[in-house]
């Protein structure tokens, strides 16, 4: 009895920790840049590329002088 | 309709946008939301970097004409339109699409000619009918 209780206490921690683990995940937005050109084409730039390696830093900049 | 009055439009319907500056090719400001002018200037430098760093990217010669630099805190807005363009900032996760509408009317807004006051026409001098 004292086995089946320990092994679904177990099973209810992993599920719980698996859980917060995968929303944690997912739910995290990356920093990206999203380019628009004029013939309509539409490029997109996740965090750790070179591109917005080299812009990003610039948002960020942007960002703060607007709040300063 | 001058780029203040657009400004101000623009800041009363979109409640997403902090902050946005209007500038032209040369990067001279047009017109600004930040009390700040120093803030105001390196905003558009920013917006400038931005634009030259995005073109870049890009092989063919189709220019760009937006982009959103999105973080954790905040995302900026560029939007460029006929000489004129706009920077914008707003909190993590604005909703893009209607943030790039509100820009885009503000440009439009910002380029049309301001309404001449229309003259009154002289009401013409009444002739007497001459008497027979």
């Amino acid at each position: 009895m004292r086995r089946k209780l320990l092994a679904l206490a177990g099973f209810a921690t992993g599920l719980f920790a698996g859980t917060f683990l995968y929303r944690r995940s997912s739910g995290r937005r990356r920093d990206r840049i999203d380019v628009y050109f004029a013939d309509g084409s539409m490029v997109s730039f996740v965090d750790g590329s070179p591109e917005a390696e080299r812009l990003l830093p610039v948002a960020r900049q942007a960002l703060a002088a607007a709040r300063r | 309709m001058d780029a203040a009055q657009a400004l101000a439009d623009l800041t009363e319907i979109s409640s997403q946008i902090e902050a946005a500056v209007l500038f032209d090719e040369g990067g001279a400001i047009l017109g600004s939301t930040l009390s700040d002018a120093a803030g105001a200037e390196e905003l558009v430098r920013a917006a400038g970097s931005l634009l030259a760093g995005a073109g870049e990217f890009r092989s063919g010669d189709a220019a760009v004409t937006q982009l959103e630099a999105s973080t954790q805190d905040g995302s900026v807005f560029v939007v460029r339109d006929e000489g004129r363009s706009i920077v914008a900032t707003t909190a993590a996760d604005p909703t893009v699409g209607l943030v790039f509408y509100d820009l885009k009317s503000c440009l439009r807004g910002a380029a049309e000619e301001p309404e001449k006051p229309k003259r009154r026409r002289r009401a013409a001098p009444k002739s007497e009918e001459p008497a027979e």
